[in-house]
């Protein structure tokens, strides 16, 4: 065994890169959830939105251009389950799944051609003093602006719910659809909107997979993180503090482990391989002893004649 | 998929002389763990699929499910491929072992094939190729090639291919550079881009410049290039798009000759059981071109054992050899026999760390 061989400053900022996938598509569907709709696509409108950024920065050349149209797939994405489940009524579970499976076979088919080709590099944040401080430097200033976005993001969506009135509607909305109706809110719309919302941050996370952190566009690159994404919302009991804390927790501990299985340590691979499941449940259940619940309309349908 | 599915319904909604004709062909399942477009080793097996396709034309006709889980889903999967009417199915990694034998007990009129496994039954064959003689050359190479001496190796399960693949390669790393060290990583998985990505970055952070991987996607590729001066080579296709650096040379199956052969067989009806394993010679593991970051000397000597292999003059496995705990394993000049290395369980000497359980 050396641990002496992982360096902690660049498992830190590895774990940031790790976690900012998860951490993006969970803060969407946090507020979709908070708005009362249950959207099971995160998984397809990741992987979309992962192909549309891929193919938008390797055409342009501008990872920032690649962003943009992550979020913007996502989003029409998210817009078809809109559509189904707020003007058509479907069911949102039976709707959220089609919509993952969709998205899985229409990012194959737009991706095609793009297999094998290396995205335009992501400039890092290069501040001149911060970023050469030791430790502090490449941890937390030398990270490409998405990182930050994210994190500026879980703040936004944490001041917005609590603080302001916009996030009291939409709280209203997915607490009691048939009040909120009754005040006179419109509640299809907002739950729109919140769908938009999460398409066009799961679209990003996708993105930040194809053009970051692998950087490379393979067919079904997601694998399961939108289900991740989704469970930990869950598990944060619909909180933005919480989604952060889990989404650092599960990437860090995945980041983690497969470093300690390259220094060597003497734990059994099975244990290590479980733990970044095991120890973000655990901590995320324990925390949640608050008795923090669901939205109470999550999930339900909505129709104003009722 | 789905427009043979659509098919399949049209044919059966269009009745019986419709069907007297579909019985003239030969339908051909293969069962994938991960995406066609994985561009390693599914990639791979559907240009078989694709090959079988062109040699017999109108004759056969082909179905596939891909990313299919390996355990209970599997088996789902494959009977819902022998109810679809396929007469021979290809179930294209280790896990889906007793899904096939567990089907194929049900189905006793349908051939399977089994990939890389070791059982078999009646209607029940299995093929696997010889990994572990391209490994040899890509152990020669990286030991030449590392200056930190550190290799990393991303491991998928601990079965006995990839614990042969480990040992192959380390072997002959060690016997050109004394110094050598491998760095192993258990991923749990045949395909997941972003894990492998991150167990690249982890070992090229702990010092690794040379990259090896069991796993199916390019996404180690990408990772290493990211990094710079790492050293990878392609695994199960040629994955050339990342040639000339940082993929110095690979490992290829190829499964066209093979998956037609046995489809030829059930055509003439002359199918029968057998555990085929192939390697370099027989041309069911091809090593993809070396390229120019590597040294000429290098190249040839991995050329001439190439050669040497191909033509049954020399095994990787080759005494002395010790294993990990000391104990002797062959004598000098004494070569493994198969049944060994089909059961592999246990690492050579000088490597460090414990297989999972």
């Amino acid at each position: 065994m050396d641990l002496s061989s992982i360096s902690p400053t660049l498992l830190l900022a590895s774990l940031m890169v790790a976690s900012t996938p998860i951490l993006l598509a969970a803060l969407g569907e946090l507020v979709v959830e908070r708005a009362g709709v249950l959207n099971l696509g995160v998984e397809g409108m990741m992987i979309t939105g992962a192909i549309c950024g891929f193919a938008m920065a390797v055409n342009t050349g501008s990872p920032l251009v690649g962003f943009v149209a992550a979020a913007a797939g996502g989003a029409v994405l998210s817009l078809l389950f809109a559509l189904l489940t707020q003007y058509a009524l479907a069911n949102q579970v039976a709707s959220g799944l089609a919509l993952t499976l969709f998205g899985l076979g229409l990012s194959a088919l737009l991706g095609q051609s793009y297999v094998g080709i290396k995205p335009p590099p992501v400039s890092k944040l290069d501040i001149p003093v911060l970023s050469d401080l030791p430790f502090f430097g490449p941890v937390l200033f030398s990270h490409d602006l998405m990182v930050y976005l994210g994190l500026a993001l879980v703040a936004a969506v944490w001041a917005m719910l609590k603080y302001t009135r916009a996030g009291l509607i939409l709280r209203a909305v997915g607490e009691n659809h048939d009040a909120a109706h009754a005040l006179g809110y419109k509640v299809v719309r907002v739950r729109v909107l919140a769908i938009l919302f999460g398409g066009a941050c799961a679209g990003l996370g996708g993105a930040y997979l194809s053009l970051i952190r692998v950087p490379q566009w393979t067919e079904g690159m997601t694998a399961g993180a939108g289900w991740i994404a989704l469970a930990l919302v869950v598990f944060a009991s619909w909180k933005a503090g919480r989604v952060l804390l889990g989404a650092y927790l599960f990437g860090g501990v995945t980041v983690l482990q497969l470093n300690l299985q390259a220094a060597g340590v003497a734990l059994p691979v099975e244990y290590l391989s479980m733990s970044p499941y095991l120890i973000t449940i655990l901590v995320l259940v324990i925390m949640s002893a608050d008795r923090a619940r669901a939205p109470a309309s999550l999930g339900r349908t909505f129709h104003a004649s009722n | 998929m789905n427009i043979s599915k659509l098919l399949t319904g049209a044919a059966l909604a269009l009745g019986l002389a419709t069907s007297a004709i579909a019985q003239d062909t030969t339908k051909v399942g293969f069962i994938y763990v991960g995406p066609v477009g994985d561009g390693g080793w599914t990639y791979e097996h559907n240009k078989g699929r694709l090959a079988v396709e062109e040699q017999f034309g109108d004759a056969v006709e082909t179905v596939f499910q891909e990313s299919v889980p390996e355990g209970a889903d599997a088996e789902r999967a494959i009977t819902q491929m022998a109810l679809q009417g396929a007469d021979l199915i290809f179930t294209t990694s280790f896990g889906y072992m007793d899904a096939t034998i567990n089907v194929a007990s049900k189905f006793p009129d349908v051939k399977f094939e089994h990939a890389t496994g070791y059982k078999t039954a009646d209607n029940v064959a299995t093929y696997s190729a010889r990994f572990y003689e391209g490994r040899a050359i890509q152990g020669h190479i990286a030991g030449k090639m590392t200056k930190s001496n550190v290799i990393g190796y991303i491991a998928s399960y601990p079965i006995p291919e990839v614990i042969r693949g480990i040992n192959s390669a380390f072997i002959h790393a060690r016997k050109v550079n004394p110094d050598v060290e491998f760095k192993i990583i258990w991923a749990y998985t045949w395909f997941d881009p972003a894990k492998e990505a991150d167990a690249a970055t982890a070992l090229i952070e702990q010092g690794a410049d040379v990259i090896l991987q069991h796993t199916d996607s390019t996404a180690p590729q990408a990772a290493a290039q990211k990094a710079g001066n790492v050293v990878t080579f392609g695994q199960a296709s040629d994955m050339g798009q990342y040639a000339p650096f940082p993929r110095v040379s690979s490992i290829i199956d190829d499964w066209a000759p093979y998956y037609i052969a046995r489809t030829q067989a059930v055509m003439d009806g002359t199918w029968e059981t057998t555990q085929t394993w192939d390697g370099i010679g027989p041309g069911m593991v091809g090593i993809g071109e070396i390229s120019d970051a590597v040294p000429a000397d290098v190249k040839a000597e991995a050329l001439a054992m190439k050669d040497a292999i191909a033509a049954g003059e020399y095994s990787p496995f080759t005494g002395p050899l010790k294993k990990q705990d000391g104990s002797d394993w062959l004598a000098t000049g004494e070569v493994a026999d198969d049944g060994t290395l089909l059961g592999m369980n246990f690492y050579v000497e000088g490597l460090t760390g414990e297989i999972p359980q």
